[in-house]
Parts: structure tokens; sequence; C-alpha cells
């Protein structure tokens, strides 16, 4: 095995870092935890046009497919607003792969510019793991499709202009045969956005559909093929496009805060073998973590699809990216409990931050539960249990 | 970046795969318990020319770089093969690089192996594979030593069945002196923890499968074991242990080849940038120390009260995944010296 990055990637890796450096100031990265919009627009823009995102798009154009990795992961250890062009770039990975030529001509072009965004509108109220069984409905009247219903966790809905909607088409089918998927311009009228604040810094939403109208034109797949679309999408997401890698940043604050902080045993917290003891182990799972996340993108890069890697990944690396946050809050004491805009606060709040924001990582993006039975079924070839 | 084992690799695998199967697999372990060591499967061994693969070409041996021990190492921890394999290459590379590796241990005739920790007052403790090892390489304060005084052939009781003894340095060769001395025994260490990594990869590996096939096969409440979620969702997070595993045990295996240190390599915790040889073996093997432990301890607690009876394999893999990593040291003392090392850098990764 060669674990280096092809000089070609390792040039690209180090195009990313300098941009990096260049364009992510503390004002962006305050920003977004200020406004909970994990998304700039100018900072996607200067990406695009330094010609970066060529290859963020997966399956799409001759750049090494490791480039998508690279780029994802380097924007995730450096804790840049990322979240919003994933799924933007994920979503032009599925046009590109069932999507149209209308759609490629109207929306893959604007999505590589960096200026546009997408958000994904599978979720339901009712209906979160078990997502076969939403119940938004889009009904054919003529050229056209009328959608109502309501999505639910659609982050970024407010920022988007296009979000990929997973609807029933037909009610009288077993469930996963009776879905489509469309790409539905989110200025058309009928559409509501309400916000959806969290526990951590960042905002989500909920979408309401109110008869609701768009063309033919809009539908990503065959009609009732929504849930192989679905099936790209998840292959996509899962893994390799950032959220394998969100102790790394953890790691580098904690890190600075107990060159500094006082230990109540006596020197500096550094120096305590407990919390450094813990600093590896943490930098080994961001190792191990990492080395999943990279497998995945090997596969796809070699031409397979790699959903059940990419759910391994995501269940190692969320579950222990969780237990690092409880070793460091706990070993911060009280000051770990002081948030972004307090004096003293530990690691700058950054501390409370993750405390705050790790929860969700087991949840979003598939949840662990979901992961284990992908993996016990499909890889290990239990008997299916629901 | 290749994931993939070289042509040359995929053959070695399948050959050692076969050999320990049928040579030296879980059967040979039991039969071979308390001592640990199956001297007819050695003298097969011997026959595959093994023992000397990891030798260089100059040495009498086979010219295979740690990535390609690491690739048999897997196979060897599979089938948990009661053979100091891993210990022999070690100790024979280090006694390659000195210039004083003799024939029988190119061959395997004579066993060698290496003593993990430096000598006291003459004696080194607990040598892995020194109840059957004629040759014992030893850090003795500045020096590194070679004593030939033979096998005991007496191994201390101990958990994983292992043949471990203490091993007097007394009348000794010195091989190495000052600086030079530790240097090439912490490159041996680090080569012993690359491949103690990998046969523990091989361990967690087996035992996954083990506790996925009795799943499959156990039925209760008129259903396979298996069907039920608690059960499925236990075994659900091995995979990704043992395939981390061996990415991290590969890498290290790697790293080690293309000879990257402290001068040319990277340690930056703060990017996730780590390429330096000695601190990826370090991680390898604790991570492999865990997910073997944690693999063997699921896959028993799955086979219920038939996991804890001597009968079934399992319990062969369980002790094996403690004791073979534990024979250096607690990991939260390894993890201590790994944070030393990711923190030696200044703060500009800070």
């Amino acid at each position: 095995m060669d674990f280096s990055l092809s000089p070609g990637a390792a040039d690209f890796r180090d195009e990313v870092r300098a941009f990096l450096d260049a364009h992510l100031t503390d004002e962006i990265i305050a920003t977004m935890h200020r406004t909970g919009t994990f998304n700039d627009k100018g900072f996607n823009g200067a990406l695009a046009d330094s010609g970066l995102l060529a290859g963020a798009v997966p399956g799409y154009g001759d750049r090494d497919p490791i480039e998508l990795y690279v780029l994802f992961n380097e924007l995730e250890k450096a804790g840049a607003p990322y979240d919003g062009l994933a799924v933007t770039m994920l979503v032009a990975g599925v046009i590109n792969a069932v999507g149209t030529d209308f759609q490629r001509e109207h929306v893959l072009a604007k999505l590589l510019t960096g200026r546009f965004n997408c958000c994904l509108g599978y979720s339901e109220p009712d209906h979160g793991s078990d997502v076969a069984a939403i119940t938004t409905r889009a009904v054919r009247d003529g050229d056209q499709w009328v959608i109502n219903g309501q999505k639910m966790w659609t982050t970024m809905a407010h920022e988007s202009d296009w979000v990929i909607l997973l609807t029933r088409t037909d009610p009288d089918v077993p469930k996963h045969k009776g879905l489509t998927m469309f790409l539905v311009p989110m200025d058309t009228p009928g559409i509501e956005v309400q916000p959806v604040p969290t526990m951590a810094t960042e905002r989500t939403n909920a979408t309401f559909y109110d008869e609701a109208r768009i063309g033919d034109e809009w539908r990503l797949g065959e009609v009732n093929g929504g849930w192989s679309v679905m099936g790209v999408a998840l292959a996509f997401e899962r893994g390799v496009m950032g959220g394998t890698n969100p102790a790394v940043p953890l790691l580098r604050h904690v890190r600075a805060w107990a060159g500094g902080a006082p230990s109540p045993d006596g020197g500096l917290m550094i120096d305590d073998p407990l919390l450094r003891e813990r600093i590896a182990r943490t930098a080994i799972a961001n190792q191990v973590s990492q080395l999943l996340t990279l497998r995945a993108a090997w596969i796809a890069a070699t031409g397979g699809l790699p959903g059940l890697e990419g759910s391994m990944a995501k269940l190692y690396a969320t579950d222990r990216y969780q237990q690092a946050v409880g070793w460091f809050q706990q070993m911060a004491g009280a000051d770990g409990l002081l948030d972004f805009d307090t004096d003293g606060a530990a690691a700058d709040g950054w501390i409370d931050y993750d405390a705050r924001h790790s929860p969700v990582t087991t949840i979003y993006g598939g949840t662990t539960e979901i992961n284990r039975n992908n993996v016990a079924e499909r890889h290990l070839g239990l008997p299916r249990a629901r | 970046m290749d994931l993939a084992l070289t042509a040359d690799q995929e053959t070695l695998r399948e050959v050692f795969a076969d050999f320990f199967a049928s040579e030296a697999g879980p059967d040979r372990a039991r039969a071979a318990e308390p001592s640990g060591f199956d001297s007819r499967s050695w003298e097969r061994l011997l026959e595959t020319g093994a023992p000397g693969m990891g030798l260089p070409e100059s040495a009498g041996g086979g010219g295979a770089s740690l990535g390609d021990l690491g690739v048999v190492a897997e196979e060897l921890g599979a089938a948990i093969a009661p053979l100091p394999l891993v210990e022999h290459a070690v100790a024979g590379r280090l006694l390659a690089a000195t210039g004083a590796c003799s024939e029988p241990v190119a061959e395997g005739s004579d066993i060698a192996t290496l003593a993990l920790r430096p000598a006291r007052d003459g004696i080194c403790h607990l040598v892995p594979a020194g109840a059957v090892a004629r040759h014992v390489v030893a850090l003795d304060g500045d020096r590194l030593v070679l004593s030939s005084s033979g096998a005991p052939g007496v191994a201390l009781g101990n958990h994983g069945c292992l043949p471990l003894a203490h091993r007097s340095i007394d009348g000794a060769t010195v091989l190495l002196e000052g600086p030079g001395a530790h240097a090439a025994f912490d490159r041996a260490l680090d080569e012993w923890r690359t491949l103690t990594a990998a046969a523990l990869v091989g361990i967690g590996r087996t035992a996954l499968d083990l506790g996925v096939e009795y799943a499959k096969e156990r039925h209760q409440f008129g259903k396979p074991i298996g069907a039920f979620q608690a059960v499925q969702h236990l075994l659900a997070d091995l995979p990704g242990l043992v395939d981390g595993a061996r990415l991290l045990s590969a890498k290290a295996a790697w790293a080690g080849d293309s000879d990257l240190d402290s001068s040319n390599g990277v340690i930056d915790p703060g990017s996730n940038d780590i390429t330096d040889f000695a601190t990826l073996a370090g991680m390898a093997l604790v991570f492999a120390g865990e997910a073997a432990t944690t693999t063997t301890d699921r896959s028993l607690h799955v086979h219920g009260g038939y996991g804890f009876a001597e009968e079934y394999d399992i319990q062969l893999f369980y002790r094996r995944a403690r004791a073979w990593a534990l024979v250096l040291d607690d990991p939260a003392r390894e993890c201590r010296r790994i944070a030393d090392l990711l923190l030696a850098t200044s703060e500009d990764a800070a």
C-alpha cells in the first residue's frame, strides 16, 4: 500500500491550504457561529474562482477523485463553513449522475460557480430514519406537478436556490416504489421556510409546500424511481464529503488551551498525564477516521460506490468524536462550560461548542442505528431485523 | 496512493493463509497450550522461507518489506498460529542491520527474539518467545547486546499461553554502543509494534467471523440470534475497527519502509497529518490492541456461555488479543509516550 498523495493531489492539497490561509478569516468563522449558517457564498465563490471546486462534484469531470476527499477534509479540519457547500456539491453529483441535459445546463453549471446552494428535502416531521414512508405528495397535472406537504431538517433552505425533494407520487404501491425525486426551485410560489434553532450554534429549517407547482423538467430521475436516486445521494454523502474529522479542530483547540491553562494540581494542563493520554487517543482516532474515509474515497476513485465503507467511517468517527468531547469537557472543568462570548472560556468556547454540536453527528446523515443496520445486513450478511 | 495489496502480496496472503490454516491453526494453538509453541509447525515454516523473508538479500534473506511481513503477520494472527514469527523476523532484521545475523537465524533453525524492555541487573523480564529462542537481542544500558544462552524451553504460565521467559544476558556479545544502539533498538521495537499490530488485526478478523457465524447458526426464540438487532449492533461496529486497524498498521509499515522519521516525516496532530514511523507504529499497536480486544470481547459475548467454555475457539482468541499487546505495556502508558511524540513539535501546529 502507498499512503502518500500523488504529486497532483499533494499539490492540490497545498493549494487548498494556501487558499484557506488567505481566505478563511476569523471573521468568517465567527459569523458562521453567530448566524448559525454554515455557508458563506463569498467564500464558496472565491473557492470556485480559484479553480478548487472543479473536482468537488462526486463522479464529475476528469479531476483526480481523491481531490474531493482532500478538499472537504481540509475544509473540515480548518473549521471552515463547509456544510452548505458539501450538500450543494453532493446534489451536483446527483444531477450529474441521473439528471437531464436541461438540469445540467440550468443547475449543475451554476452550482460549480460556488454562488448557488442546494439543500436536502428528505425527512419529514413524522418520518426520519424510515424515510421511505414520507407523505409529501406530488400530483401530476399535465406537464406540471403540484406539491403539498412539509419537510423537516432542511438545513440551508434559507440559503438555497434549489431543494432536492423526495415526494410520494404513488400511495398505492409498496412504500419504496411510489417515490419520486424533484429538483425544486426555492423561489416557487407556495414554499415557506421557517427557522428551527438548535442547541448548538447551527440553524436548520422546517419547509412547507402549499400547492407548489413546478414543471416536469424539474423531475430528477424516473417517476416512482426516487428511491434509487436516494441511493446515489446517500452513497455520495456518507463518509467522503466531510463529517469524519470533527475531532481534528477540537484537538487543535484543546492543545492550544492546555498549553496555557493552569492545572488545579499545579503546572499546566498540557502536563497532566491523563490529558496527554487522551490527546494521544484522540489523535489515534483521528488517524483511523481519516484512513477509513480515505478508503471510501479511494474506492470511489477506482470506480466503486463506497456506501458501506462510508457507513463504517461515519459510525466510527462520530462515536469517537463524542467520546473525545466528553473527556475534554470534563477535564476543562467549569471553564469548559463557558461559551464563545465569555472571557475565560476554556479553548475560547470551543469545548462548549463541540459539546453542544457533537450529539447531532450520530443522528444526521443517517443515524448510528441505521448505519449499523446497513453494516449488519449488507456487510456481515445477518438477517434483516425490521 | 494505493490502498490495495500488490499482486505479490496477494500471493503471499493466499500462501500463508493456507499454510497457517493447515499447519498452525487454532487446533494447533490449543494443542500447544500452555507452552505456546509448536515445534513441528515451526519446522514446516522453515520450508517456506518465512523466518528469513524479511532479511535483506545480502544477509541471505528474501528482501521482504515491513508491508509484506505485515500481510503474513495478519494471517498468522487470523490463525493464532503458535509460532514466534514476528519476534524472529524483527530480531533477525536487527541482527542483520548490525552485521550479526548468522545463517541458522536467517534460516530459522535458530530462533531469535527481541527483549521488549531493557535489561535490569542482567535480566530481561518477560521476553516474548523467550522460552523458545536461542538468541535474545536486548538493550543493556547504552549497549545493544546479543545473548545466545539457549532456550530454556519452559514458559511462564500466562493469560495468552505465550512462550514467555525471563532471560539472563550474562556473557552476551555487544553489538552496538551509544546512541546508535538506542536508535537500532528503537527501530526494531517499532517494527515489533507494527507487525504485532498486524497480527492483532488478524485476531480481530477471525474473532468477528466466528461471532457472525455463530449468530447465524444459533437459534433462540425461533430465529437465529443474528436476526436480533441488539446482537447485530454489537457486531456492526466491529468491521470498522478491524479495517481501521489494518489501514493504520499498513500505514505504519509504509512509513517504516519509506524510512520516515522525525527529520523527514510529518507529526502534525493539528492537521491530522502523521507520517512519522515511530508515531504511527505506536498508534497502530494501541489501536489494533483495542480493536482486537473489543472484537474478541463482543464475539465471545455473542457466543453466550459457550464462548466461556474451553471447547470453543473464541476464548483462545480472546486471551491472545489481550496478551499479544499487553506483553509490551499498558496502552495508557503507550499513549503517553505517543503524546510525547505528538506534542514535541513547537506550537506551530496548535
